[in-house]
């Protein structure tokens, strides 16, 4: 019995990060880009600096009225925004964030796991782009669909690599191998795929497929109410399940700096937090790549560097064993 | 992979949990790949192929096959769909019916069909017909497992799949090329074979 209730708590403990994680990068997105461009951002919902505004944002979008188009797929279109966002619940059972098995469940292909369920969000905007039925949103899915199958390669071979270092795919197993100079080994892997995944959830700079002075708001333009923030809602889920993922696969997860290792899970969110500002940041900082550059940096720069960075993990492992 | 081969001690006639999960799932499988050759709706099938192979991926897990289940995942719904849906939006997909979504070889198609499917559920039948999975013992279709079956016994297979593969890809490199011969939109044209490239490269990790 008290394993079900052990599961049953793992998996309300992932729920509860589910649900509120997102809600708080997306109210420090607010904060950090406001103060990046010289505004103050929310400042009067809640009262202290404007904490409950994305609550406010949420009661806001409940209330509006649920618009389908007259020409769009109704089925497919209503659909759309779950297949987005609940890929993401699950990648998010998978992840590690503390020592002595502090994880939703352990998967033996953890590595695997998470990438191909990362891959299906994917298939939500395609869904949502398609059944539209408007130009816009037809053009957003195919740069949606264009951008995933170009960088989806380059984060798959990063996280090889780092699976070659470790000699498993089980995430918890990772990081039981890790080793502080694997930072230095794996940067350039690291570096790859945080720049793929940045391109796979769509934000800033890669975020052509929702190229707003274009082509609206892509696959996006025609959903309102619940359905549009349940996108909205995915892309920051995304943001926290990519620097998870990175900071478990490249920077260590739960192992601390010097040996400090037992602040344990405080390290997996301090880490997360700092990419996920540097997300951020990303998004305040660089003009929008045009769709010529984003294919040419994928097929061109990132695949070849993560080609390198394989050849390289082979050649250490190799010498060290 | 060796199977635990205690045929004895089950009958087909008092099935667990698991073996009613794996037909139930059997079925809904069976019915999504009928829509997807039925439906007249060209998206429509590219969608409901996405949930038959979906459900492959479950029964691989059922088989506790967990490796294959997940690289199902990532090279047929994450990466072969989304090439699909991406040539269907190229041409224009109608939302709603496609009057031309119809073949006149259809009648030629079932019975190509119905022939493999006999040829390929006789052979699996007759292969592992008294062998079952010890669901209790040492995961059998773990990654460690495959990883060793496939790097030792099987290592010929897999390279000579890959020169398969590579052959493909050059192929289609050069099939996408014939067109624009030395002019402008050869550019576009090497970018696009890069990318219908994706897949069969992919399949060869």
């Amino acid at each position: 019995m008290s394993d079900t209730l052990g599961i049953a708590l793992r998996l309300l403990a992932v729920f509860v990060v589910f649900l509120v994680f997102p809600l708080v990068i997306g109210q420090t997105e607010h904060k950090v880009m406001a103060h990046m461009q010289g505004r103050l951002g929310p400042m009067y919902a809640g009262g202290f600096h404007g904490w409950a505004q994305l609550v406010a944002d949420g009661v806001k979008f409940a209330q509006k009225e649920d618009i389908v188009p007259a020409g769009a797929d109704r089925r497919i279109f209503q659909l759309a925004p779950a297949v987005a966002l609940l890929p993401y619940l699950l990648v998010l059972i998978a992840i590690p964030v503390g020592p002595h098995g502090a994880v939703g469940q352990v998967v033996d292909a953890g590595i695997f796991f998470v990438l191909a369920v990362m891959g299906v969000g994917v298939l939500g905007s395609l869904m949502a782009g398609w059944a539209s039925a408007n130009k816009f949103s037809l053009l957003g899915g195919l740069r949606t669909a264009a951008q995933l199958l170009a960088y989806e390669l380059p984060m798959l071979l990063a996280a090889a690599s780092v699976a070659m270092a470790a000699g498993t795919l089980s995430l918890p197993g990772i990081l039981d191998a890790f080793h502080w100079w694997w930072v230095p080994w794996q940067i350039v892997g690291g570096a790859v795929f945080f720049t793929a995944g940045l391109a796979e959830l769509q934000r800033p700079p890669f975020d052509m497929p929702v190229a707003d002075s274009e082509i609206i708001f892509g696959a996006y333009t025609e959903y309102t109410g619940l359905r549009f923030a349940l996108f909205l809602l995915a892309e920051y889920a995304g943001i926290v399940v990519l620097c998870a993922l990175t900071s478990v696969l490249f920077l260590g997860g739960w192992h601390g700096p010097f040996g400090l290792n037992g602040l344990g899970w405080l390290w997996t969110l301090l880490k997360t937090a700092v990419l996920a500002f540097g997300v951020i940041w990303l998004r305040v900082t660089y003009p929008r790549l045009r769709e010529d550059q984003l294919q040419k940096l994928a097929w061109t720069v990132l695949i070849p560097l993560a080609l390198a960075q394989i050849a390289l993990t082979g050649v250490v492992k190799v010498v060290i064993s | 992979m060796t199977l635990a081969a205690t045929a004895a001690a089950h009958g087909f006639l008092s099935p667990t949990g698991v073996e009613i999960a794996f037909l139930l799932v059997g079925i809904a499988t069976l019915g999504a790949a009928l829509i997807t050759v039925t439906t007249r709706q060209l998206v429509h099938a590219a969608l409901w192929l996405v949930v038959a192979l979906g459900g492959i991926a479950v029964e691989y897990l059922l088989l506790t096959a967990e490796f294959i289940a997940w690289v199902q995942v990532l090279i047929y719904v994450g990466s072969v769909v989304v090439l699909l849906l991406f040539g269907l939006m190229l041409t224009k997909a109608p939302i709603g019916r496609s009057p031309d979504a119809d073949s006149g070889n259809r009648w030629a198609a079932l019975v190509v069909a119905l022939a493999s499917a006999g040829t390929l559920v006789w052979v699996v039948v007759d292969a592992f017909r008294a062998t079952w999975i010890d669901l209790d013992g040492a995961v059998q279709g773990s990654t460690a497992t495959l990883g060793r079956t496939l790097f030792q016994y099987w290592v010929l297979p897999f390279e000579a799949l890959s020169v398969l593969l590579l052959a493909a890809l050059v192929g289609a490199i050069v099939l996408s090329r014939k067109g624009g011969e030395g002019k402008a939109p050869a550019a576009d044209l090497r970018s696009g074979a890069a990318r219908t490239g994706t897949a069969p490269r992919e399949e060869q990790h």
